[in-house]
């Protein structure tokens, strides 16, 4: 009866720790998933923004030819603006890209301002659609770049805090980068020559 | 969010058990007005097999229904590329999958509703008149708020419950007139035969229910729909960032007063403003919560989350009351820390821009402004020396007027400025008036010392409490 009793306490255990085991795998399996999820909203939030990046991209060189018929002599404000869409065509990574992007912010801006000054260009059918739909890709950009931002924060959240961080961290889940445009570039204000 | 959106799918399915009792004692009772005996089972038996019928064909075609009924009109980008814009760039802001598909209500009243069975294939429907008379902004909001109700799967429970209304509605009115005209007559001749008592009482209770079931139905769901405005309200500020717009808007809309004629009642409770009354008033019976209580709320928001929305919601009503509720409050504290932290103020890319160029402008103050016949407007630097200039584009030599005969509009209002300051109270939406009048709105994100009124151009000075 004793060594029955034994064995039936050693087999409780082992059902025990069994049971344990299961219970902790079934989490680490779920935690996982959990984190890829996550992991999957930001990387799709990003291709959100990218696919309005290059659509502002593609726009560009339509709004430029549109000026240059009006406002050919102001070649500088036109060449900085080329300049910068093609260094922003070309950036690789968040922080390159987001860099890229809001110095041709800034210089699409300056362009902006200049065009006030020509009315027959801002009567123009076709620069007034060009105008509508730059402004509305920037508040796409803007938008996707605050659903982005939130889906970071979700996910950074996720694996900083116990105890996810565990699984995060033997699996190499590492922290992603913000979208931000506030560098000194965007907040300068733009140069006017006389 | 999700709590949000649990809470109100639980919701929605008492609410459709409420409506289907509701509607199979109608058809019990009117049943029995028909034959005593077995009309009872059978007209409770019809008014379930109806019940059915009408849930299917809501879920499958609800939103058709709704459209059709509404005379919406399907666009494409082309029609309005702005009303396009705005959805797609709402779309992308709540981070729901698939942009709705839009339709527009060919009405001057400015007014617009969500339809849909699920967030997938969702429709947003706007009036003509909406267009017409909201700017960018509000139209960003007013949207904001309808992406706001699909997003909450409210569309959902709002077309289920719209057409099960007003399958009681539908109901009751068709017995009552029925009863108006003639069939009372053919029931007379019966009753007399069977020498029924009975039968007039039974005859005084469905008509009685009858007239009940849809003030009841109406209760129990604009009960729900009026928290659900709130909800939409509070992520129509979460998306855009800006609840000032959606405020506007709202202020715009209720001003236009006159109802819709081919909106019925059972689709009132899906626009962002109620069609049918045009003065909004608290009570039972309104699907929408008072419109200046709305505004109120947006107005007085310190942030955009939902946090800052509750917080607005329980300084304007008293600290006992919540509209959001603590379960979906739970899950928005961590939203709030979001956005008091780095999300507090995204605004959209154009605003910053169009602020940018109004600083630009306001630091042109000192500037004389010469108007060119070519439309070149010259600006000649104050300090500029010579009596002439060429304008740069057309090369007609302007002369400048000197600056002591100076009938610059500028010159007289800089002698006017006087110091005027502006303590800030939080770090959150503030607004003030500027000695002339013209109200200027301050955002969290505002950190300049000074701001130039847009009207005036008088310098105010931005003295921030916590600095002090």
């Amino acid at each position: 009866m004793e060594s029955g009793g034994a064995i039936l306490g050693i087999g409780g255990l082992m059902i025990g720790i069994i049971i344990v085991a299961v219970i902790i795998i079934l989490w680490v399996i779920g935690a996982y998933n959990g984190l890829i999820r996550f992991f999957n909203e930001v990387k799709n939030a990003w291709a959100q923004i990218d696919v309005q990046l290059k659509r502002r991209h593609d726009l560009i060189p339509n709004l430029v030819e549109t000026v240059k018929g009006y406002a050919g002599h102001e070649k500088s404000t036109l060449e900085e603006v080329v300049k910068a869409r093609s260094q922003a065509v070309t950036a690789s990574g968040v922080q390159e890209q987001a860099q890229a992007e809001s110095m041709l912010s800034g210089a699409l801006g300056r362009l902006m301002v200049l065009v006030e000054q020509y009315p027959d260009l801002k009567a123009n059918q076709n620069f007034l659609a060009l105008q509508e739909e730059l402004a509305s890709t920037e508040n796409k950009i803007g938008f996707a770049r605050q659903f982005y931002n939130d889906q970071v924060m979700k996910y950074n959240t996720k694996i900083q805090s116990i105890p996810t961080n565990i699984i995060a961290g033997i699996f190499n889940f590492s922290a992603q980068a913000f979208f931000e445009l506030e560098n000194k570039a965007e907040r300068e204000v733009p140069k006017v020559q006389f | 969010m999700w709590e949000a959106i649990r809470s109100n799918q639980r919701r929605s399915i008492v609410l459709i058990m409420l409506m289907g009792v509701m509607l199979v004692v109608l058809g019990f009772v009117i049943g029995m007005t028909v034959d005593p005996k077995a009309g009872g089972p059978f007209g409770a038996l019809a008014a379930l097999a109806l019940w059915f019928f009408l849930c299917l064909i809501a879920f499958a075609q609800g939103d058709s229904i709704l459209l059709l009924s509404s005379s919406a009109h399907k666009i494409e980008k082309e029609d309005a590329p702005q009303l396009w814009n705005v959805v797609e760039e709402m779309t992308i802001a709540s981070g729901l999958g698939k942009m709705p598909s839009v339709y527009i209500i060919e009405n001057d009243v400015p007014n617009a509703f969500a339809t849909g069975r699920k967030p997938e294939s969702a429709t947003v429907a706007v009036t003509s008149g909406l267009l017409k008379h909201l700017n960018r902004d509000e139209l960003q909001g007013v949207i904001a708020h309808e992406i706001g109700h699909i997003k909450n799967f409210d569309i959902r429970f709002m077309t289920l419950a719209a057409v099960l209304m007003g399958s009681i509605i539908l109901l009751s009115d068709t017995f009552l007139r029925s009863l108006w005209y003639g069939g009372a007559g053919r029931r007379r001749s019966r009753s007399s035969r069977e020498g029924g008592q009975e039968q007039i009482i039974i005859l005084a209770v469905a008509i009685l229910f009858a007239i009940l079931a849809p003030i009841m139905a109406q209760m129990l769901y604009l009960a729900c729909s009026r928290r659900r405005e709130y909800l939409a309200d509070a992520s129509g500020a979460l998306f855009t960032r800006y609840p000032e717009g959606l405020a506007s808007a709202l202020e715009k809309i209720s001003h236009h007063t006159g109802s819709m004629k081919q909106v019925n009642r059972a689709l009132a409770p899906l626009y962002i403003i109620n069609p049918l009354q045009s003065v909004s008033f608290a009570g039972l019976f309104s699907t929408h919560p008072p419109t200046e209580l709305r505004i109120k709320i947006l107005r007085s928001m310190s942030g955009a989350g939902l946090a800052e929305y509750e917080a607005a919601y329980k300084k304007i009503h008293g600290e006992k009351k919540s509209c959001l509720g603590a379960r979906t409050l739970a899950a928005a504290e961590s939203v709030k820390a979001r956005e008091a932290g780095v999300e507090r103020d995204k605004k959209s890319e154009s605003i910053t821009r169009l602020q940018e160029v109004n600083d630009l402008l306001t630091r042109f103050g000192e500037f004389l402004f010469i108007p060119c016949a070519c439309g070149v407007r010259i600006k000649v630097p104050s300090a500029f020396k010579r009596n002439s200039i060429a304008c740069p584009r057309c090369g007609t030599t302007h002369s400048i007027p000197s600056a002591g005969d100076s009938a610059n509009s500028n010159t007289p209002k800089t002698e006017e400025r006087k110091p005027f300051r502006y303590v800030r109270k939080e770090n959150g939406w503030e607004s003030f008036k500027c000695s002339c009048g013209k109200v200027i709105q301050l955002s969290p994100r505002f950190s300049a010392p000074s701001i130039d009124c847009p009207q005036c151009r008088r310098t105010i000075e931005i003295v921030n409490q916590a600095n002090r």
